[in-house]
């Protein structure tokens, strides 16, 4: 057992985790499962994605379906589970399909935000020189600007669709990402087996891709997971003040957008959609933590 | 202090500052229908009129050009005119100051200290309950969306229980406002703001604490007999302070981004409802200055934050 740990120790930098230790992998998935907090964030998103996907099935009505004789229905009342909304909508199947939304664009940023921060980061480490200087001056200039600031300015400049919102939530998050994915990178570079990949007439290419990025994979990993709470936050704020996805349609965040005209009558359209987003952003943070005491053994797992 | 560094440092902060301009710039020349959306889109205003605007405005000239015109106005003071009403830019900016300092400043002082609190005791019993709920607490915190923890704050203490108000920041009927009104108005946007806030600065002093408390100096000190007390004030807080101007100064664009949505729930007249109805009214000027401003007080509390870190680390250098 002691034997075992001291030889990842050691190596688990050196080889792609995959591929090098068949059992590296239950290792890594006992280490995630002793932290119950991330267990618990694990399970809470896939049932949330089950529900996304399901939404036509679990949907007990039209989400979009207006239906003036029945406003305000408060939650538990007969065919309203979480009853519905100042147009007499479903708030259980309104819940369904913005967690279709919302869901959707939080891990669509995420992609958009990896692929630039990693793209910039590894490019950053690899070149170093002039070509370092420009893209962290650039990161900088990024960072420069309060998020949400940005955000607002672009996404009401641009007709506001899932595509749109991801690529503007993308486009202000990947700074981070280059950071990391960069100092990983400086540190990986200067050891040994990157000089035998080159000695051997490796390409710039296939070190970058083949060599580097593997080795470098676990505080991307991580960095993703923390990513796609941050992204379905960002469309919260957007949404919820206005320059989000359009109605009728409406993601978490925009299901509030209007929450606080109602809340002497109907709290509970204030109250459910803030569950949804608390609980889902929750469990990606609770699941990237225990990511990052499962994938880093040498840091102290509590 | 190492004025080299410090000299150099400043100096970085142009070319950020002109690239963030550049930014900025080429931002607003996305906007549907451009800089005169609000007249092309007005059906009672011809080509000619546009035309006329367009050349008075100098919009009819190169990309380049407009820039740095733009950019000198910027550097002068000159912030041009509001789209609405006309009123100087710099002075409707300058007038939300006051209100939005109060906001932020209460909330961080707030943050500041429940942090010191929280973080302190989670340090001294690490691994206790104690720590373990304010560290999964602290992962709460940061997770519930802003915006959504003020409705709530709003729901129960405005509206079922009538502790607050509901919203403003002073009562409109005369004899009932005055400094106590105001810090009733205070008290909830203030403590929705602090809670993430209090998330990260309870962090940052558990593991500053837990680092200070290993150290040989702090040993040194409980062995030759000194009470806790005095260790603690002594030795370990004296050198907690500068860390804590460097994290509050790269703490600024967070507090940024949370005072606007704090403002736009709790109708808070500050600098973020301004950005927020220019945006809507696509009041340009407006818009633009509040972004340069926001991201020039970002840039300074970095530059502010890295001084103080170089103090504290002279091993940090210029790389």
């Amino acid at each position: 057992m002691a034997e075992v740990e001291a030889r990842t120790n050691t190596l688990g930098r050196m080889i792609a985790p995959t591929e090098a230790y068949p059992g590296l992998m239950r290792q890594i998935l006992r280490r995630f499962m002793r932290h119950r907090l991330a267990v618990a964030g694990a399970i809470i998103i896939i049932v949330q994605f089950l529900a996304a996907i399901f939404a036509p099935v679990l949907a007990t009505h039209d989400p979009l379906q207006v239906n003036p004789i029945e406003r305000f229905k408060p939650p538990l009342s007969e065919g309203h589970l979480l009853g519905t909304d100042e147009l007499g909508r479903d708030v259980l199947s309104r819940l369904l399909y913005a967690g279709r939304v919302s869901l959707t664009v939080g891990f669509a940023a995420m992609f958009v935000t990896i692929v630039l921060g990693s793209l910039i980061g590894v490019v950053s480490a690899y070149y170093g020189g002039w070509v370092d200087t420009v893209l962290m001056r650039i990161t900088d200039i990024f960072l420069s600007f309060p998020t949400i600031y940005l955000l607002l300015v672009l996404a009401s400049f641009v007709r506001p669709s899932v595509i749109s919102i991801m690529l503007i939530i993308g486009a202000t998050a990947w700074m981070e990402v280059a950071r990391i994915v960069r100092s990983q990178f400086l540190t990986l570079k200067t050891l040994d087996f990157v000089t035998a990949a080159r000695a051997l007439g490796a390409s710039d290419g296939r070190i970058m891709l083949r060599e580097l990025l593997p080795n470098g994979m676990a505080p991307i990993i991580v960095a993703a997971t923390l990513n796609v709470a941050t992204a379905i936050l960002a469309e919260s704020y957007i949404s919820f003040l206005g320059a989000g996805i359009q109605p009728p349609n409406a993601s978490w965040g925009g299901m509030l957008n209007n929450a606080q005209d109602f809340f002497s009558r109907a709290p509970w359209l204030a109250i459910i959609p803030g569950v949804a987003i608390t609980l889902s952003v929750l469990s990606f943070n609770f699941v990237g933590d225990g990511l990052r005491d499962a994938l880093d053994p040498r840091q102290r797992i509590r | 202090m190492n004025w080299n560094y410090v000299v150099r440092r400043v100096l970085m902060m142009i070319p950020v500052l002109i690239g963030v301009s550049i930014l900025g710039f080429s931002m607003m020349q996305l906007a549907p229908g451009g800089f005169t959306a609000l007249y092309t889109l007005n059906p009672n205003t011809s080509a000619e009129d546009i035309e006329r605007i367009k050349r008075a405005w100098g919009l009819d000239r190169p990309m380049h050009v407009q820039y740095l015109t733009w950019a000198r106005r910027m550097l002068t003071g000159d912030w041009g005119n509001s789209f609405r009403g006309g009123a100087n830019v710099r002075d409707l900016i300058v007038e939300r100051i006051p209100a939005t300092v109060q906001l932020m400043g209460t909330a961080l002082a707030i943050a500041i200290i429940l942090g010191f609190v929280i973080g302190a005791l989670g340090a001294y019993r690490q691994y206790s309950i104690f720590d373990y709920l304010a560290t999964t607490g602290a992962l709460i915190a940061l997770s519930i969306p802003t915006f959504w923890f003020g409705l709530m704050v709003i729901y129960i203490f405005a509206e079922r229980l009538g502790w607050i108000p509901s919203g403003g920041s002073e009562s409109l009927r005369a004899g009932e406002t005055g400094f106590l009104d105001r810090l009733h108005h205070l008290v909830a946007p203030a403590l929705v703001l602090a809670l993430v806030l209090t998330a990260q600065w309870s962090r940052y002093f558990r593991s500053a604490f837990l680092e200070v408390i290993h150290q040989d100096y702090i040993r040194t000190a409980h062995a030759k007999g000194l009470p806790s007390g005095l260790v603690l004030r002594r030795h370990a807080l004296r050198n907690a302070l500068l860390p804590l101007i460097a994290l509050a100064g790269m703490q600024l664009p967070v507090l940024f981004g949370g005072a606007l949505v704090t403002e736009s729930v709790f109708g808070w007249a500050g600098m973020g409802r301004l950005f927020l109805d220019a945006l809507t009214f696509r009041d340009f000027p407006v818009v633009m200055a509040m972004l340069m401003v926001t991201s020039f007080l970002v840039i300074l509390g970095n530059l502010i934050a890295d001084i103080a870190l170089s103090i504290i680390d002279p091993r940090i250098r210029f790389n």
